[in-house]
C-alpha cells in the first residue's frame, strides 16, 4: 500500500529522496482524513524550509491542515497541477499529487524518518 | 405518526439581473426644487462614470415578487425550532422591532448635538445599568458590534491594565471546547494561544489550570456554562488560582441564557465578559447579522473601556472622551443603537423576575431533552445539563452514519438542524439547545423526530445519508463550490 | 416533564451549583411591563431626543430616503428571524440575496469579489489593513488625515497590538486633497497599505489614480475607503485600488444614533483568500439545480481558529439585505439620478457660501466661518430647527473656525435657504 522507495512522518508526509533533493508528498492516510480536498497553499520558490515546521496548508471544505516539512532545505518546483485540481490529492497522493521538491540543506536528517513498513505500522496503531 | 415536511407551492425565481429589462424603474424622487448640477462640470470628466453596468432594473412588483419568493426558501424562527446549541434561537418579539424604528429613535444621527439625543443616550444608560446588575459587573461598553468584537475588546483591556501594572504578559489560556472566536480574538489582541484540556466532567481541569497559570499568561477565556451546557463547578477556585497570579478570568458569555437570576459572572470571579444580545436577549440574527457583544467589566478595567463613556452631568447624559488610559475605539459612534434598543425592550418585558423564568425554562427544556434523547444518542459526559446538551454520534457511526447526516435529516422533519461537530472535543457532536421559547409539544415533536431518525439509521441508513428529500433545493455540492469559486453574477 | 426528567422542582435543576457562586436575592430589576407599557417608554425616549429638525450633518452617517419596500421586505419573518445559512438547502432565501449584494458591489467598486459584509465602515477598513498587511508581508500603513477621523482612531485600536506602525500623511490646505508630496516622502519599502478616502471626510474626489502610483512603486497596497455609498452612483469606480473598503449606511439602514451599520469589502480576484468576512458562492444541488453556499470558509474563525483571516463571526446579513432592496429599487438608473440629485442640493448650497477647499466635492463641503464661533451660529441655527453642520475643530484643530455641511435629496431649499442666511 505504502510504496517502498518512499519515506515517511508521522505527520503523514512522504518524501522521495534523489542525491541532493528530495520530493514532498502527504500520504494516502493525510487525503483520507482530510475528505475532498478543495485548495492546497504551497511556499513560492526559492523559500527556505525547516523540518518540522509548517511549509503550507492543504483544506478541505470544513478543515485545514498543516503541512509540516519533513527536511529542511529551499523550495525548487512547485508541482503546477494542484492550483486548478486540488483533487488530485484526493486521487493519487503519492504519485502525480506531488507537492514540492527541495533542494536538501542537511542531508542527514532524512535517517530520522520511517520506512513504509514502520509507517504503516505507526498508522495502525494510531486507530 | 410521523410528521414529515410536504412541500408547498415554489418558484424557480432567477437572480434579479435574470429578471432585469432595460428601462425599468421601481423608484421614485421628487423632483428637485434646486437647479440640476452638471456632473462633468462639478466632478470633473476623469471623476465621473458612465452608467453602472449590468446594475438591476425592474419594477416595484418584480422587486417585491423576487424578494418575496426567494423568502419562502428560508426556514425561520417564526416557522420552528431551531435546536442550534450555543445559538440561543428563542423568539425574536415583534415589539422590539416597531420601537426600534420610532422615527425619534430610527432617523437619529450620531453627531447629533447632545441635548438632542437625551432619549438615545438615556437608553443606553438604561441598557448599561440593567446588564451591569444582570451580569454583577461594576462597568459596561455598549459600544462592541458582535460578541467577537467583544472579546477583541475586553482582551485589548486587559493587555492594557496588565501593560499598566508593568507586564502585559505573552499569552491567553483557552479551553480545548471553546468557540473558534476565542482564540482568533486572542490573536488579534497580540497574545498567543495555550490550549487547556478538559477533564472526564466535561469541565475544566484544575490541576492542569493550576500547572498552565505562569507570569506568561494574561488571562483564562472561559465560557461558562462551557460549550457542553455544563457548568464550571470550580470557577470561584480557578477565579482565585488566576487572580493569586496576576491573572484575570474573562468570561465568554454567550451561554448567559442558563445564568439568568441564578448566578452572576461578577460574583463567581469574573473580570471581564462579553454578552452576545442577539443570543439571550433575543434580538434578531437576520439571516446572520447584525448583533452586538457589550462588554461588562469588574472596576479594575473601567479606566480601560473605549471611548467615549456615557457620564451623567446634573440629570443630562454626555459622552465623555477625555479618558486617558481607554483603549481607544472599537468601531466609529457609540454602538449597533438599533440592537441595544431591542435587547432593552426585551429586558423591560421580563423584568428581573421574567428573565430568571426565562433562564429556568430554558434549563428545564435541556433536560428534557437530555432525558428523552439519552437512551437513544450517546451522551459523553454525565454531568448535570444546563441550557444545551451535546450528544455523540458514536452509536449511529457504527453504522455509518455520522452527525451532519443525522442533521440533514431533521430538516425533513420540518426542524432546522442542531449544531454540528462542535465542540470539537466530543467525536461527532450533536449539539442542543431548546431555549426557554419551546414547548413541551414543540419539543415532543423534536424528540419524535431525533428518534425515528435514529430508528433509520438501522434500518435504512441511506435514506438518512442521502438526505435532506424534503426540500427544494437537495444536498448542495460544498466542495466543488470550494474548488472553483464563483462569488459574483456575471452576464453571459 | 419534571417526571420525565426525574426532579422534584425546577429549582433542583440547578442545585449542583456551587453556593458560592450562586445569586441569593432577586435581580434588582423592576418587573416586567407590558407591550403598551413598552410602546410608551420608548415613545417617550423619541420625544425626548426632539423631531421636527432639518439637519446638515454627514461625516460618516447620511439622511437619504429610505424605500417603503425595504422594511417590507426584512420584516419578513424568513429574513428576520432566520439563521445565518449554513445549512444551504434551507437557506436559499438568505444565500441568494447576498449573492446579489456581493454582485451589485461589485458592479458599483469595478472589483472582482465583495464580501458579505462586515460590521462597519470603520471596522471594514481596519481589517482591509489587516489583510494588506498579510498579504505584502510588510506591516507599516500610512492613512490620509482626510479618512473620517473615528476610523482612524479603530484603526489605531486594531493595529496596536500587530505590528502595524501606523502613520498619518496630510491634505493640501487648498484642495483638501491628500498632499502627494507628503505620501511620497513616507512611503518606503516596508509600508504594506495606502489608505485613501473618497470622497474624503471633507467631502472632496480624492487624487486615488495619484496615490494609487506611488504606492504600487513602492510595493504596497492601495485601500480605498467610502463612507458616502451613494457616490458609488456617479462616481468613476477606482479599479486602480487593490481593496475596497466602505460604509453602507446610505443604503437604507437607518442612521439610528451611530449603528447598527454594515461595511463592506471589495478586492481583486488574487486576493480572494486573504479576504475576511462570509462569502456566498454558487454550486449546484444534487438534482442539478443552481444553487448558493457559504465557501471558503477556511479563511474563517470557525476552522482556523487563531490563524484565521479574522476573528469576525457575524455579517450583517440583515442590513446588507436593506442595502440590496434599495439597491435593486433605484437600479441602474435610479441610483445614479439619486447622486445627482445629491450633487445638485449641495452645490445649490455650496453656491450660496464659499468652500473651504477648491477640491471638487460630492454631496458635502467644509465652510469657514468668518470671526464666528461654530458653536453659537449652531445654537442660532437650533433656535430656527435646523442642525447645522459638524464643527470641524474636535477633529482637526487646525479647522476650529469651520463647519461639514452635507446636503442630500433630503434637504429642502427653504431650509438651505435659511441655513445660508445665518451663515453668510
Amino acid at each position: 500500500m505504502y510504496p517502498d522507495n518512499l519515506r515517511y512522518t508521522k505527520e503523514h508526509e512522504w518524501v522521495r529522496l534523489d542525491g541532493d533533493t528530495a520530493v514532498i508528498g502527504i500520504t494516502d492516510h493525510a487525503q483520507q482524513e482530510l475528505g475532498d480536498i478543495v485548495y492546497v497553499d504551497l511556499p513560492k520558490q526559492g523559500v527556505a524550509v525547516e523540518q518540522g515546521k509548517s511549509l503550507g496548508t492543504v483544506e478541505s471544505v470544513k478543515a485545514v491542515s498543516d503541512i509540516y516539512a519533513p527536511l529542511s532545505g529551499e523550495v525548487i518546483e512547485i508541482n503546477p497541477l494542484l492550483a486548478d485540481a486540488p483533487e488530485k490529492l484526493n486521487e493519487d497522493p503519492h504519485g502525480e499529487a506531488w507537492l514540492v521538491k527541495i533542494r536538501l540543506r542537511a542531508p542527514a536528517e532524512a535517517e530520522k524518518l520511517m520506512s513504509a513498513a514502520e509507517y504503516q505500522t505507526y498508522i495502525g496503531a494510531e486507530k | 405518526m410521523r410528521s414529515r415536511v410536504r412541500p408547498n407551492i415554489s418558484f424557480n425565481e432567477p437572480l434579479i439581473f435574470e429578471r432585469s429589462s432595460p428601462g425599468k424603474v421601481a423608484y421614485q424622487l421628487p423632483e428637485l426644487d434646486v437647479p440640476a448640477a452638471d456632473p462633468l462640470a462639478a466632478l470633473g470628466p476623469e471623476n465621473t462614470r458612465s452608467e453602472i453596468e449590468d446594475f438591476p432594473e425592474v419594477s416595484e412588483v418584480e422587486a417585491i415578487r423576487h424578494y418575496t419568493r426567494l423568502s419562502t426558501w428560508n426556514y425561520a424562527i417564526e416557522y420552528g425550532m431551531y435546536p442550534l446549541g450555543s445559538c440561543t434561537m428563542k423568539y425574536n418579539p415583534r415589539i422590539n422591532e416597531l420601537v426600534a424604528r420610532l422615527d425619534g429613535l430610527a432617523l437619529t444621527h450620531p453627531y447629533r448635538p447632545e441635548a438632542l439625543a437625551q432619549g438615545s443616550m438615556e437608553i443606553m444608560a438604561r441598557l448599561q445599568a440593567s446588564l451591569a446588575e444582570i451580569t454583577g459587573m461594576d462597568a459596561v461598553t455598549l459600544q462592541p458590534a458582535a460578541g467577537a468584537q467583544g472579546e477583541l475588546t475586553a482582551l485589548l483591556m486587559i493587555r492594557a491594565l496588565l501593560a499598566s501594572r508593568g507586564n502585559p504578559r505573552r499569552k491567553v489560556l483557552i479551553p480545548d471546547s471553546a468557540h473558534g472566536t476565542n482564540p482568533a480574538s486572542a490573536a488579534i489582541a497580540g497574545y498567543a494561544v495555550q490550549n487547556i484540556k478538559s477533564n472526564d466532567a466535561g469541565m475544566l481541569d484544575i490541576a492542569a489550570l493550576e500547572q498552565s497559570v505562569t507570569e506568561d499568561v494574561a488571562a483564562l477565556m472561559v465560557t461558562n456554562p462551557n460549550t457542553l451546557g455544563i457548568f464550571e463547578e470550580n470557577i470561584v477556585h480557578a477565579a482565585e488560582v488566576l487572580h493569586a497570579r496576576g491573572a484575570l478570568l474573562y468570561m465568554d458569555g454567550a451561554n448567559m441564557n442558563a445564568l439568568m437570576g441564578i448566578a452572576r459572572p461578577g460574583d463567581f470571579g469574573v473580570d471581564a465578559l462579553h454578552l452576545n444580545l442577539h443570543k439571550t436577549f433575543s434580538t434578531p440574527h437576520g439571516g446572520g447579522g447584525p448583533g452586538a457583544g457589550p462588554v461588562a467589566v469588574k472596576q479594575s478595567l473601567e479606566p480601560f473601556l473605549p471611548i467615549p463613556r456615557l457620564r451623567s452631568v446634573g440629570k443630562k447624559w454626555a459622552w465623555d472622551y477625555e479618558r486617558r488610559h481607554s483603549i481607544g475605539r472599537v468601531r466609529a459612534f457609540y454602538g449597533s443603537f438599533g440592537v441595544l434598543v431591542r435587547a432593552l425592550a426585551y429586558i423591560l418585558a421580563h423584568g428581573g423576575p421574567g428573565l430568571r423564568k426565562v433562564t429556568l425554562d430554558a434549563v428545564l427544556n435541556a433536560n428534557y431533552l437530555r432525558k428523552k434523547l439519552e437512551g437513544v444518542y450517546e451522551l459523553p459526559y454525565q454531568s448535570p445539563t444546563m441550557h444545551e446538551v451535546v450528544f455523540s454520534d458514536d452509536r449511529q457511526a457504527r453504522h455509518g452514519v455520522r452527525t451532519g447526516e443525522i442533521a440533514k435529516r431533521l430538516i425533513d422533519y420540518g426542524f432546522h438542524p442542531y449544531t454540528v461537530s462542535f465542540p470539537l472535543i466530543v467525536r461527532g457532536a450533536l449539539m442542543i439547545e431548546p431555549t426557554e421559547t419551546e414547548t413541551k409539544h414543540e419539543l415532543d415533536r423534536y424528540v419524535e423526530a431525533m428518534t425515528q431518525i435514529a430508528e433509520e439509521v438501522e434500518n435504512d441508513p441511506e435514506i438518512v445519508k442521502g438526505a435532506p428529500h424534503e426540500t427544494r433545493t437537495s444536498r448542495v455540492d460544498e466542495v466543488a463550490a470550494a474548488r472553483k469559486p464563483v462569488l459574483r453574477w456575471k452576464p453571459v | 416533564m419534571l417526571d420525565v426528567i426525574g426532579a422534584a422542582s425546577v429549582e433542583d435543576l440547578f442545585a449542583h451549583l456551587p453556593d458560592a457562586a450562586r445569586l441569593h436575592r432577586p435581580l434588582e430589576l423592576p418587573p416586567g411591563l407590558s407591550e403598551y407599557e413598552i410602546v410608551r417608554y420608548f415613545q417617550d425616549r423619541a420625544s425626548q431626543n426632539s423631531s421636527g429638525f432639518a439637519s446638515f450633518l454627514g461625516a460618516g452617517a447620511y439622511a437619504h430616503f429610505r424605500p417603503v419596500l425595504v422594511d417590507t421586505v426584512v420584516s419578513r419573518g424568513e429574513f428576520l428571524t432566520s439563521y445565518t445559512p449554513y445549512q444551504a438547502e434551507i437557506s436559499q432565501g438568505t444565500l441568494t440575496t447576498i449573492f446579489e449584494f456581493q454582485t451589485m458591489m461589485c458592479q458599483l467598486t469595478g472589483m472582482d469579489v465583495a464580501n458579505a459584509s462586515m460590521y462597519d465602515g470603520s471596522t471594514a477598513m481596519a481589517e482591509a489593513a489587516m489583510m494588506a498587511v498579510r498579504i505584502t508581508g510588510k506591516g507599516r500603513v500610512l492613512v490620509s488625515r482626510a479618512v473620517h477621523p473615528e476610523y482612524r482612531q479603530v484603526l489605531r485600536t486594531y493595529s496596536a497590538n500587530q505590528g502595524m506602525p501606523l502613520e498619518e500623511f496630510g491634505y493640501g490646505p487648498e484642495m483638501g486633497t491628500l498632499d502627494l508630496e507628503d505620501l511620497d516622502r513616507k512611503l518606503d519599502g516596508l509600508t504594506g497599505a495606502v489608505i485613501v478616502q473618497s470622497p474624503n471626510f471633507f467631502g472632496i474626489v480624492e487624487r486615488v489614480r495619484e496615490a494609487a502610483e506611488l504606492a504600487h512603486e513602492r510595493g504596497a497596497l492601495l485601500i480605498l475607503v467610502f463612507t458616502e455609498a451613494v457616490s458609488l452612483g456617479i462616481l468613476r469606480p477606482s479599479v486602480e485600488a487593490d481593496i475596497v473598503a466602505g460604509e453602507l449606511q446610505s443604503f437604507a439602514i437607518p442612521p439610528s444614533y451611530g449603528g447598527p451599520y454594515a461595511g463592506v469589502i471589495a478586492t481583486h480576484e488574487k486576493y480572494i483568500r486573504q479576504m475576511p468576512g462570509r462569502l456566498v458562492g454558487q454550486a449546484v444541488d444534487s438534482n442539478g439545480n443552481r444553487a448558493f453556499c457559504l465557501t471558503l470558509a477556511t479563511r474563517e474563525q470557525h476552522i482556523r481558529r487563531e490563524k484565521a483571516t479574522s476573528n469576525i463571526c457575524t455579517n450583517q446579513a440583515l442590513l446588507a439585505l436593506m442595502a440590496g432592496v434599495f439597491m435593486t429599487v433605484y437600479g441602474k438608473h435610479g441610483l445614479r439620478e439619486l447622486a445627482e440629485q445629491n450633487l445638485a442640493k449641495s452645490h445649490y448650497l455650496a453656491g450660496k457660501l464659499r468652500p473651504r477647499f477648491c477640491g471638487k466635492f460630492f454631496n458635502e463641503f467644509a465652510i469657514q466661518l468668518e470671526g464666528k464661533s461654530p458653536e453659537r451660529v449652531n445654537r442660532r441655527l437650533l433656535r430656527k430647527k435646523i442642525i447645522g453642520g459638524l464643527p470641524l475643530g474636535r477633529f482637526y484643530p487646525e479647522l476650529a473656525d469651520s463647519v461639514l455641511l452635507c446636503a442630500t435629496e433630503t434637504s429642502r431649499r427653504a431650509d438651505m435657504d435659511t441655513l445660508a442666511e445665518v451663515l453668510a
